[in-house]
């Protein structure tokens, strides 16, 4: 290890590499920006982003109905999801003996690590049939499976891992002394929990919401295989969806061919980009504000 | 209350049973001894491991390029900038935010850069997204573990004459290896499972790539393809081939773990 000796070269390269990561976040943004201007010169703003009418051919590129069906089928696995992670978060850290937490803790380091194809596959071979054959004759409606809802409870159990990571987190770092005080104020168990450590919680559960939010939003394969990609406002969540990613990932063959295409697409990944860092942004803010509070 | 938990460990179990309850009958040693051969796509006979391959060429070499980037960096922002609290913390926060950036975003970003140098899908330009996307993950699962070693350390270090390389290099890495290790396992988990960023970089082959220039085909991208197949009996073979990618998946888990929890015996905190 003769070389660690001469700190001066290889502080260059030391310094060199914290450059390329403190640039990467400007790099990413500038040059998916460099990309999409020759479509945002061809088309307004708002057409790109409120109108439905998609027809490449024509160099009409409106993402609405993209975007809907992103952020219908995000809202949809959070409600899914953040119920199931509150209520584990709150029992195994308040009510179980810390046993519990140990056996747990593997299955959701072995969940979080589960690559998205194989979410996906999982969803083809046990979501999409469940909700063709029971759920959605429940409510009396025909669809092949391939749905909002499919695509919903897929990427509900890909961000159950990240969001009850960090509430876990959170709910660790509540310190004794308030629910005890409580407690030996003579507020029930439920009484703490509700008015003393969820109060104290809250700003954190938020940004684990919006983490998970961040997460759903930019999941790409797993959804693409079971929302059915047919692009359109759904009336029903029985319907099929075509969220972005799954556009920017279904495309990338023919983008080459027609003009502006791919600049389309990339102001697509620009939307993404650009909605995930604003989430990031806020959901760090707020934890950041909560710790220094403690 | 106890639901929620019970529905996290039954929705676990359920997706490796499915997948190993489709997968298994058809996984055979042909899967993963034979590239594919002519008409593999319409059910002829043949195998995945160009794909298996593949996949395991990009993460061993996404992992390694990570690693060389990344464990210096963890270092320098604990040791080296020591002093420079809010810097470091600027930095913390960037690699939160680019950690929180999809996949997909890093695999058109990697194809218009592509693009601008005139370059073909191939196994170079894979490895290289990949690894620009598994780095926050690699830093900050590092930096998390050597931001709590004790000072004292450092201070010994540098009292028996060492300089911060030296320290950083020799003490600290040993001091956090198995840190290092679980950062290596989750990164490269992360690099052999992800199917975004290399649908654009990486291409697809049906041989075995023999130099970095060369497109590659990757295990998460052969199930894609194969499962959107009408055969049947490809779609069997997608299965298999997720079996496969689980089975990895699982082993690299527990490795990771049997690891982590061998080296932490030797530990001064």
């Amino acid at each position: 290890m003769r070389f660690l000796k001469n700190e001066k070269v290889l502080n260059v390269f030391l310094y060199l590499f914290l450059g390329i990561i403190i640039a990467m976040p400007v790099l990413l943004v500038v040059g998916l920006f460099f990309k999409s201007e020759s479509v945002l010169h061809a088309n307004s703003l708002s057409d790109l982003l409120f109108s439905t009418e998609w027809k490449p051919f024509q160099g009409k590129f409106g993402f609405y109905s993209y975007i809907y069906s992103s952020v219908l089928v995000t809202m949809l696995a959070l409600l899914i999801s953040v119920p199931i992670c509150l209520f584990a978060a709150i029992y195994l850290t308040q009510y179980a003996k810390s046993v519990y937490l140990k056996v747990i803790q593997p299955v959701i380091d072995i969940l979080a690590g589960i690559p998205s194809i194989i979410f996906g596959v999982w969803g083809i071979l046990v979501i999409v049939p469940l909700i063709s054959h029971y759920v959605a004759p429940f409510f009396g409606i025909e669809t092949a499976g391939y749905s909002i809802l499919a695509g919903a409870v897929v990427l509900s159990v890909m961000i159950i891992p990240f969001i009850l990571n960090i509430l876990l987190e959170i709910f660790k770092s509540i310190s004794k002394e308030l629910p005890e005080a409580s407690i030996a104020l003579g507020a029930t168990k439920w009484q703490t929990i509700k008015y003393v450590i969820l109060r104290k919680a809250f700003p954190g559960i938020v940004s684990s919401v919006v983490f998970g939010m961040s997460r759903a939003f930019g999941e790409t394969i797993a959804v693409l295989m079971v929302v059915g990609n047919v692009a359109q406002i759904p009336n029903n969540i029985f319907e099929p969806g075509y969220p972005l990613p799954a556009l920017i990932a279904n495309n990338y063959g023919e983008m080459l061919s027609i003009p502006n295409y791919d600049s389309a697409l990339m102001f697509a990944s620009l939307i993404l980009l650009v909605i995930v860092l604003l989430f990031n942004l806020a959901a760090r803010m707020l934890i950041s504000r909560y710790e220094t509070k403690i | 209350m106890q639901i929620s938990i019970a529905v996290i460990v039954l929705v676990l179990s359920l997706i490796v049973f499915s997948i190993f309850y489709r997968g298994l009958p058809s996984l055979t040693w042909e899967m993963i001894s034979q590239t594919p051969k002519g008409g593999y796509y319409f059910g002829k006979e043949g195998g995945v491991l160009n794909a298996i391959i593949g996949s395991l060429y990009l993460a061993f070499g996404a992992t390694i390029l990570a690693l060389v980037m990344g464990l210096p960096v963890a270092m320098l922002m604990n040791i080296h900038l020591r002093k420079f609290k809010k810097l470091v913390n600027g930095v913390r926060f960037l690699l939160d935010l680019l950690w929180g950036v999809p996949s997909i975003v890093y695999g058109a970003f990697g194809f218009s850069v592509m693009i601008f140098f005139g370059m073909k899908t191939s196994l170079l330009a894979g490895i290289i997204t990949v690894s620009l996307f598994i780095l926050p993950i690699m830093i900050r699962a590092i930096d998390e573990v050597v931001k709590n070693v004790p000072v004292g350390l450092l201070e010994a270090s540098m009292s028996l004459g060492s300089n911060k390389s030296q320290t950083a290099f020799m003490v600290y890495v040993r001091q956090c290896s198995s840190a290092i290790v679980t950062a290596i396992m989750i990164s490269f988990g992360r690099a052999i499972g992800d199917a975004a960023s290399v649908l654009f970089t990486t291409g697809y082959t049906d041989s075995i790539p023999t130099s970095v220039m060369q497109p590659s085909a990757t295990l998460p991208l052969s199930i894609f393809f194969q499962l959107s197949s009408p055969i049947q009996e490809v779609q069997n073979r997608a299965y298999a081939s997720a079996a496969i990618l689980t089975i990895i998946i699982l082993i690299i888990s527990v490795l990771s773990r049997i690891i982590s929890n061998k080296y932490n015996k030797n530990k001064i905190s």
